[in-house]
């Protein structure tokens, strides 16, 4: 289903939905901190800085057309996360909601584990649409009846009721990170998942929130000779023995559960080498990986450093197979984006649902999509200008010469508080969410 | 061939230029392990400056007492006068439905 994405003759990605108010003032807790499809690409979850969680459902825009691709509407919004205060380490704990991963769905209820950087919950979404009537102790509007005015016993019935969403808390798995959490991960065998902070990662089953094993930990015995962080990881999509963890210099470890217990040695060490000559200050800082994600096939995983993406091998542990330039253009800028932290900014990647695709944000709300087959990428913008019901959308340029075409813009005009962190690409359509600081654009191929 | 030479010098990387820049802003810049400096802020995220171990602390001494409180008219919370949950700017609540789902 999944055809070639980036800028071909006969492919073009057009406007859906956006979602999200349009004022300028942007509040901080309406800032969009993560996106996440779920297996089937039915849902689609939300988490933003105020600790909210919001599910968007695919619906059928007509059932006597089902080819033509439908709206995602609420379906459901709860507060996951709230704020907290560490009184012992006088640590604000923050409720913004790191990752949301959902659940392989296994009966009616779906299932998503939501985390801020302390506690990780799972919440089951569930949907009632019966309501039970003519109950025998209680009135229709719930007052007490008086037991010894009852003389005669009647069955409660089931009666339909307008459809209710409903989300519940049903594990909180609290007290396992000193650290801030990053990641976190289901395996494949959907019994257990990983959680990982700067420096450790734990692993939980999910029906047991009073325990869990540390398979990785990195803190030095002096806290003086620290030199790198966890700064991502993920379980293997097939092999639940297997999982990676990125780092702050740029490296990646792929681990073993089999091999022991505590996977502080790992199995592989992907790493590309440097240039010692091209070596500057800001070498480690643009070296260190801010996303990690295996393809759907488990042969290979995907890295997202600050300037570009970068596709492993499993099997080729000295270098990338493939590299992909972001935005190149801000090599040069990188005193002022290290003075204003934007060379800080975490940006995520993801895959499309063939492995043949893949995607990752940037500055100016622009997002980059690159073809793996064809070698051809495109950089498209997520703006309320395009938000026109399946209007195309129009590939943007940078300029980076000295002298700007018509219709491309400079590097100097970028926006950088226009960033895109947070994009996800559906598993099966090609239809991409991108969240643009408090707005989530849906975008799908154009249906000719 | 010696003009050759020259330029080749002169081009720099962008990388490098942009380090040069920086360090000329900043010239204590890496003195320090910068990667440790840089690690160690990121491990210490959240943290608060008002200690409630202090304001326990000293309510459980002074007991009946009052404790020391900002003046009416002040401008700024000084070092020697304990904050009270009274001083601090209160945080806003983050119960409000979410802007996307409306």
């Amino acid at each position: 289903v999944s055809a070639g994405v980036a800028g071909g003759n006969d492919f073009q990605w057009c406007f859906s939905q956006v979602k999200g108010a349009i004022d300028e003032d942007v509040a901080e807790a309406d800032i969009i901190s993560t996106v996440e499809f779920n297996y089937s690409g039915e849902l689609l979850a939300t988490g933003d800085k105020g600790g909210r969680v919001v599910i968007f459902q695919h619906e059928q825009e007509s059932k006597n057309r089902p080819h033509l691709r439908g709206e995602y509407n609420v379906y459901s919004t709860f507060q996951s996360h709230e704020p907290e205060f560490d009184y012992l380490k006088s640590l604000e704990i923050e409720e913004k909601i790191n990752k949301i991963r959902w659940l392989p769905q296994q009966n009616a209820a779906h299932f998503l584990l939501s985390t801020n950087d302390k506690t990780i919950k799972l919440w089951k979404i569930s949907e009632r649409d019966k309501r039970a009537e003519g109950y025998n102790l209680k009135d229709e509007d719930g007052r007490l009846r008086d037991p010894f005015r009852i003389t005669s016993l009647r069955v409660p019935v089931l009666m339909p009721m307008d459809l209710m969403v409903e989300a519940s808390p049903r594990r909180i798995f609290a007290n396992a990170h000193t650290y801030h959490i990053n990641s976190i991960s289901v395996n494949s065998d959907h019994e257990t998942y990983l959680s990982a902070d700067d420096l450790r990662i734990n692993l939980w089953h999910l029906e047991i929130t009073d325990r869990s094993f540390n398979i990785v930990d990195i803190k030095p015995a002096n806290m003086e000779e620290l030199t790198e962080v966890i700064t991502a990881a993920e379980c293997h999509p097939h092999q639940c023995n297997v999982f990676v963890y990125s780092s702050s210099k740029g490296t990646i470890r792929l681990c073993d559960m089999r091999a022991a217990a505590l996977c502080d040695r790992h199995s592989k060490f992907f790493e590309e080498p440097e240039d010692p000559s091209s070596r500057s200050f800001f070498s480690e800082i643009i070296s260190s990986i801010s996303d990690v994600k295996f393809s759907h096939s488990g042969r290979y995983m995907m890295t997202r450093d600050y300037l570009s993406v970068k596709v492993w091998d499993l099997n080729m542990e000295n270098r990338p197979v493939e590299t992909y330039q972001v935005h190149e253009y801000l090599r040069s800028k990188l005193c002022s984006l290290y003075e204003n932290d934007c060379i800080f900014d975490k940006f995520e990647c993801c895959w499309n649902g063939s492995d043949s695709a893949i995607m990752t944000g940037s500055y100016n709300n622009f997002f980059r999509m690159f073809d793996r087959n064809t070698r051809r990428d495109i950089t498209l913008e997520a703006s309320r200008e395009s938000s026109k019901p399946r209007a195309t959308l129009k590939p943007r340029k940078v300029s980076t010469g000295g002298k700007r075409k018509k219709d491309e813009i400079s590097v100097d005009s970028l926006d950088f508080n226009k960033k895109i962190l947070h994009t996800a690409w559906h598993p099966k359509d090609n239809v991409i969410a991108v969240a643009a600081t408090n707005n989530l654009y849906i975008f799908q191929d154009k249906i000719n | 061939r010696a003009s050759e030479q020259n330029t080749e010098e002169k081009m720099i990387s962008p990388e490098k230029a942009e380090e040069a820049k920086l360090k000329a802003r900043y010239p204590n810049l890496g003195n320090k392990p910068g990667g440790s400096d840089l690690l160690r802020k990121r491990l210490q995220k959240g943290q608060k400056y008002f200690d409630s171990g202090d304001y326990n602390m000293a309510k459980a001494k002074i007991k009946n007492k009052q404790l020391p409180t900002a003046a009416p008219e002040k401008t700024e919370i000084t070092g020697d006068h304990i904050p009270t949950p009274q001083d601090l700017p209160q945080r806003k609540t983050s119960l409000v439905t979410s802007k996307l789902a409306g």
